[in-house]
């Protein structure tokens, strides 16, 4: 099993939805975050007063998807993330040792 | 505990003391106050000629014209409409340019402020500003707004002509809180809440009365029957009314003497901590977007309610208030685009607020052209009052309340000494006695104004001063540094703006 994390544009997050769904993607986290990364900050203006806005906000996705999956999930995530311009996001990719689901119990890919 | 006690103190000091005052003056004129309260708003100077020397008492007021139902209904709408500039409009302005962990703390001190001033006001206030006293203060014959009745009438600016005096009370009263309120501005962000309190209380004594008085009290339109009359009427009138000074709405009262008191204020309390170093971006320019669109909408009963009446003068006062704006948030808004790059919402609304100072003292007395002119002259010279001029001063007036008041006010203070001149499509100034608009002057009409903004700089420049020191030493004006980090709405008022 597999987990993955993207960061994305938040205006990127339906489209992104809408892939992982189509490709069979059971369920996923979202987050409203900030950071930055290449695409830097941006400066804004008040009354004269500059201030660098050095935290820019993004959206985290988060899937624990079957081995099998991995290759569909990343391909659906990079078509509908991108706009080609930077600070489109990032996708890591790591192992997972369990899955549990709570109510019933189930373990492993069952419970994905 | 002590420090409780010290508060206690000092304010009962000043409540109590302030008769003092008053009283030394008040000895000899209450005689000559007949029924109708001797009151009025603008400097509508009477011109009185210099004349006659035979001092002819002016013969006893028969009973008082009762009160037009009509200029009642206008002035009891307009003291509404300018409670709601205070709260919500002024705090929501103010509100939305701190950052998220101090919003609670301006809407507080906006709101609490609004409602000090506002129980002062009856109590003593009003009494304090609007009787017959000196040149400075009137007297405390009207406390607890004894003698005030459903009965009572104050004067218009036309002869024959009363509103309730119940209804100028209110009227009044919501200039002096929004007054007060304003000032919060300057020190927002670090100020103590007591300290903020206790200052209004004095300052609201010591300045804001007898600027008023200064300003605007005078006998009332009937007193100026003839010359010798109108004489001995104007010599009851407050300093810079005597002096000619215009101030139809409030330009030194208010606005001047406002952003003085937060200039000083600045410099007292000191800079925010981590000024230059940390982010402190207005944290919702759409609450300030509101905020000042109800300044703006509530500024049509500051203005146009000052003429007292519901009249054409009135009516000259709303469009000079709508235009004069409009014109005042372009200038901002081009002068920044072409200056910064971009057209900004909050160079918008400041420009619109900066245009609504600016025609305070002028609405009722220049033409529709002349506003456009104050308006469009008031954008771009504060908008260099918030960037060049507040970097010369050096003071962390965080949210400009000089920048744009102070500035405001005095541009548009001597500008209406200008534009109030019949031959630049201005009303001229009432003669009450010939009963005609009197030959203009511009060069005296000017110097008066400046006689009056000088007068509204001195004297809000000492009283602040003292009253910032005072409470200093008492109470101390700012919390703690790591309050002031956490924020003031946690640790002052224990309460947050937002939950999310």
């Amino acid at each position: 099993m597999k987990f993955v994390t993207a960061i994305i544009k938040p205006f990127k997050l339906d489209e992104v939805r809408e892939a992982l769904s189509a490709i069979g993607v059971q369920g996923i986290t979202v987050t409203e975050v900030k950071g930055f990364g290449r695409q830097k900050g941006h400066t804004e203006l008040y009354r004269g007063a500059e201030y660098v806005v050095d935290f820019l906000p993004k959206v985290k996705i988060e899937a624990a998807i079957k081995d099998e999956q991995l290759d569909q999930v990343i391909e659906a995530i990079e078509k509908s993330a991108s706009t080609g311009k930077i600070g489109d996001g990032k996708i890591f990719v790591f192992d997972v040792e369990q899955v549990i689901r709570i109510r019933t119990g189930e373990t492993g890919t069952d419970a994905l | 505990m002590k420090r409780v006690f010290a508060l206690l103190a000092l304010v009962g000091a000043v409540a109590f003391g302030s008769p003092a005052w008053a009283e030394e003056k008040a000895a000899a004129p209450v005689a000559a106050a007949a029924e109708a309260a001797p009151a009025g708003m603008a400097g509508m100077a009477a011109a009185a000629p210099a004349a006659v020397a035979e001092a002819a008492a002016p013969a006893p007021a028969a009973a008082p014209v009762p009160p037009n139902k009509g200029d009642n209904a206008w002035v009891m709408i307009s003291a509404a409409l300018v409670i709601l500039m205070s709260i919500p409009g002024l705090a929501l302005f103010y509100g939305g340019l701190v950052r998220t962990k101090n919003m609670l703390s301006v809407l507080m001190q906006v709101f609490v402020t609004f409602s000090l001033i506002s129980v002062l006001w009856v109590v003593y206030g009003y009494s304090a500003a609007f009787t017959e006293g000196n040149e400075f203060f009137g007297v405390l014959d009207k406390m607890f707004l004894k003698g005030v009745t459903v009965e009572s009438v104050a004067a218009t600016f036309s002869k024959g002509v009363n509103i309730s005096e119940l209804a100028y009370v209110v009227f009044q009263g919501a200039f002096a809180a929004i007054t007060c309120g304003l000032i919060v501005g300057a020190f927002a962000e670090r100020a103590k809440f007591a300290a903020i309190l206790v200052f209004m209380v004095i300052w609201f004594t010591l300045s804001y009365i007898p600027m008023a008085h200064m300003v605007w009290y005078w006998a009332g339109p009937d007193a100026y029957i003839d010359a010798a009359a109108g004489e001995a009427a104007g010599k009851t009138a407050g300093f810079l009314f005597q002096k000619g000074a215009l101030d139809f709405a409030g330009g030194t009262v208010v606005h001047i003497n406002a952003a003085i008191a937060g200039l000083v204020g600045a410099y007292m309390v000191g800079k925010r901590t981590g000024l230059g170093n940390v982010a402190m971006a207005p944290h919702s320019l759409t609450f300030t977007m509101i905020g000042a669109s109800l300044l703006w909408f509530g500024w049509f009963g500051f203005n146009a309610g000052s003429a007292l009446e519901a009249s054409g003068a009135a009516a000259l006062a709303m469009v000079n208030t709508w235009v004069a704006t409009s014109a005042a948030a372009l200038s901002w808004m081009f002068a920044e685009w072409i200056l910064k790059g971009k057209p900004s919402m909050l160079g918008a609304a400041s420009g619109a607020v900066a245009g609504l100072v600016a025609i305070t003292p002028a609405a009722g007395f220049v033409g529709i052209m002349g506003a456009i002119v104050i308006g469009l002259i008031a954008g771009v010279i504060c908008l260099w009052g918030v960037n060049g001029l507040k970097k010369m001063l050096g003071a962390d007036d965080s949210l400009d309340v000089f920048g744009v008041h102070g500035v405001g006010g005095i541009l548009g203070a001597i500008l209406t000494g200008v534009f109030a001149d019949p031959a630049l499509g201005g009303t001229g100034v009432y003669d009450y006695v010939a009963n005609a608009v009197a030959p203009y002057d511009m060069t005296a009409q000017v110097i008066s104004q400046l006689w009056g903004v000088g007068t509204v700089v001195v004297w809000s420049g000492v009283v602040s001063l003292v009253t910032f020191k005072l409470v200093d030493i008492v109470i101390g004006l700012r919390v703690p540094e790591e309050e002031e980090r956490e924020g003031l709405d946690l640790t002052s008022h224990g309460e947050s703006a937002y939950h999310h």
